[in-house]
């Protein structure tokens, strides 16, 4: 039987000609998103531009206007780093208040989200702004060059966290900010990765449908900062979910007790191994010289699945 | 008819905000002008004011609410002081840049460390180059007064800059005074509904806004602010004048007081004004030529009306509430500037007074006074001088 897949709208905000990195992952989270967002307002308010975007500080932000050139195609708005979830409540207060239909999207890195913007995202989670916020994962500060966040995950290699005589690389686990996000009680919280472009395409529309605030955190490997190749991003991107490194789930008003899954194998045993993933990439090579350190990797992420409800293994 | 009432500065400056009828305000509670944003809430709580009122959980957001709602095509309004004019910094540039019209009023207070609640100008004078206007109000009328006229000089299509208007922490913030609260109408034909002319985040007119600008661009940008600023100047004075039409008080960018044959002007800014009227009178009571000058705006620098200033006198004592360390203080720098090329200049003097909430008083008014006779009679003196110094305890 055929599968029929959703389709995706075929109207762009994210034109051609921006000036990211060829195999960039969180380009396609641009394009994706926002198309995403396009087919919810339409259904939404009958309008499929109803929507403005607050942008941290950031790569996509940098590489999608530059004065005088844009890559926008929808009203845009930059302001610094660490304020996207404050503009994007001043946005839509004014909205509001102007009678204007629609949804403010505000999307940040996870330097922008998980370290400097977490205040100012949740401040607006907890007033209930009408905004949905993208946070693009891409574990780093790929914009000033990749040092590491506190969404790094560990053992990686960033040249803040380099390994060395004394170091693995980064020595701390990630931080889900998906769960901060969830702890807020908001209407939709989710996780997605470009490496299933229809789920991430399906949870951006239901995050850009629901009633006040939202969240989606979604992995977009980064080629320079993880040391790829150009063709290989969606493929990580890809294997993230499929070994079990990036959990694929959804959370509704805060109850972590209904956690929705995705991707998900019934037996809770991913069928590949981790290594399949941290082999690919240049900032983890240094792992495979000290096993234990792998261990350690999987005995973080089995974790991160414990407290979301679900007992895994990896291999 | 207008009304007047008793009320306190920040009530004041809640006043001004409601009839100036922003679409939102978003603040964050500061001493000592927390009152604002309280009185703001109950007014909106009543339907006496019809804004969305986002209670944000840092200055630093409230001032980026405003950005997002000035740029989304609304009047915006907050307040704030010190501390948390200090953690707006970063984003007061960036207003200004992207030449947005937001009026915030500042509850003037000191800056940490040893952490002080009470009044001098460290906060707003250390934001003088954000490219933000700043006005300087004597009493609590002014400050009133000043929000309203700011809304319109900063909504002016040869400006769009925000302003920001300061009145003393407690002196005046706290302090209750008669105002005369204008009458809606008046207000309302005065400032007019806030409605911009440029595509501002409307999906029907898509545009960027905040873009990054190269080398190739980034001057010319800047000094569009300048021009903007420069324009400022001329919009202000005929705001003023507009203003002394509708509702009867006449404002100056350097108002003057008994300068007439004065061989010593003080000139300074804020409520301190009120305190050197009184003490000139004093003065002059006792055949002293002495005269004192209140500067209403600090930026634009009203250069011109300094140079007129200037030509009245044989010393300018400058009194002020802040310190720019390693030179003195900021305004005696900027007078500096604009006499700098004149061929007959005043002896120019500072005087560092009042900081922290420290009293003002005529005993350390009169020591500013016997310094400039000093000067004026050829003695050498100091050219920046800390007044009512404790020096027991130094």
């Amino acid at each position: 039987m055929a599968v029929r897949k959703p389709p995706i709208t075929t109207r762009e905000y994210w034109a051609p000609g921006h000036a990211a990195c060829a195999g960039c992952g969180p380009a396609i989270v641009m394009r994706l998103a926002t198309k995403a967002f396009s087919e919810a307002m339409e259904a939404k308010y009958g309008d499929p531009n109803a929507f403005a975007i607050a942008h941290a500080t950031g790569c996509m932000e940098v590489v999608s206007g530059v004065f005088p050139y844009t890559a926008w195609k929808a009203p845009w708005i930059h302001v610094a780093f660490e304020n996207a979830g404050a503009v994007a409540s001043g946005i839509d207060a004014a909205w509001k208040k102007l009678g204007r239909k629609g949804k403010i999207l505000a999307i940040g890195g996870d330097g922008g989200t998980a370290d400097i913007g977490i205040q100012a995202l949740s401040g607006m989670l907890e007033r209930r702004h009408n905004v949905v916020y993208l946070m693009y994962d891409n574990e780093a500060y790929m914009n000033t060059g990749i040092q590491r966040s506190s969404s790094t995950p560990y053992g990686a290699w960033t040249t803040t966290s380099p390994p060395g005589k004394y170091s693995i690389g980064e020595d701390k686990p990630k931080k889900w900010v998906a769960l901060i996000a969830a702890a807020h009680q908001v209407p939709y919280v989710a996780t997605a990765s470009i490496g299933d472009p229809y789920d991430f395409y399906r949870k951006m529309k239901k995050a850009a449908s629901v009633d006040g605030p939202a969240f989606v955190q979604v992995l977009a490997p980064c080629v320079p900062g993880w040391r790829t190749p150009p063709e290989k991003t969606v493929e990580l991107a890809k294997l993230a979910i499929e070994t079990g490194l990036w959990p694929l789930f959804e959370i509704e008003n805060g109850d972590f007790h209904n956690i929705k899954f995705q991707r998900f194998p019934k037996d809770g045993k991913f069928k590949k191994p981790i290594e399949d993933y941290l082999r690919l990439q240049g900032r983890f090579k240094h792992l495979f010289k000290k096993p234990e350190s792998i261990e350690e990797l999987k005995r973080q992420i089995k974790e991160v699945w414990r407290i979301l409800g679900k007992e895994v293994e990896l291999l | 008819m207008p009304m007047r009432k008793v009320m306190k500065g920040n009530e004041a400056a809640a006043w001004a905000a409601k009839l100036a009828k922003p679409k939102v305000v978003a603040a964050f509670p500061i001493t000592p002008s927390t009152l604002v944003p309280e009185k703001i809430s109950e007014f909106v709580a009543d339907g006496e004011m019809d804004a969305e009122f986002i209670k944000v959980e840092s200055e630093h957001s409230a001032i980026s609410a405003c950005v997002g709602a000035s740029a989304a095509g609304v009047r915006a309004f907050t307040a704030t002081a010190s501390q948390g004019l200090a953690l707006m910094h970063e984003i007061l540039f960036i207003a200004a840049g992207m030449r947005l019209p937001i009026v915030m009023a500042i509850g003037n207070r000191s800056l940490s460390a040893p952490i002080n609640i009470w009044n001098d100008w460290q906060d707003t004078i250390s934001e003088r180059d954000t490219g933000w206007m700043q006005f300087y109000a004597e009493n609590n009328q002014e400050a009133l007064d000043l929000i309203l006229i700011a809304f319109k000089v900063a909504e002016d299509e040869r400006v769009l800059l925000p302003a920001m208007v300061g009145f003393d922490a407690f002196i005046l913030t706290h302090t209750v005074e008669p105002v005369e609260i204008p009458d809606q109408e008046v207000v309302d034909e005065f400032l007019g509904e806030y409605v911009p002319k440029h595509a501002y985040l409307d999906p029907a007119r898509p545009i960027t806004q905040g873009a990054l600008g190269f080398p190739a661009h980034y001057m010319e940008a800047r000094y569009t602010v300048w021009q903007a600023m420069e324009n400022a100047r001329k919009v202000i004075k005929e705001v003023f004048d507009e203003f002394e039409k509708k509702f009867g008080r006449k404002y100056h960018m350097i108002e003057e007081y008994r300068t007439e044959d004065a061989e010593v002007i003080l000139l300074t800014m804020g409520s301190l004004a009120g305190t050197l009227k009184e003490f000139i009178d004093k003065k002059r009571e006792e055949g002293v030529k002495i005269g004192a000058a209140k500067m209403t705006v600090y930026r634009p620098f009203p250069i011109e009306e300094i140079r007129a200033l200037a030509k009245k006198t044989k010393v300018l004592a400058i009194l002020e509430k802040n310190i720019s360390f390693g030179i003195g203080g900021a305004v005696y720098t900027d007078v500096s500037r604009a006499l700098v090329n004149e061929k007959e200049k005043p002896i120019i003097l500072d005087f560092i007074i009042g900081l922290g909430g420290r009293d003002v008083t005529f005993e350390q008014l009169e020591e500013v006074v016997e310094i400039s006779k000093k000067a004026l009679e050829g003695e050498k003196v100091e050219e920046v001088n800390w007044i009512g110094l404790r020096k027991e305890i130094l």
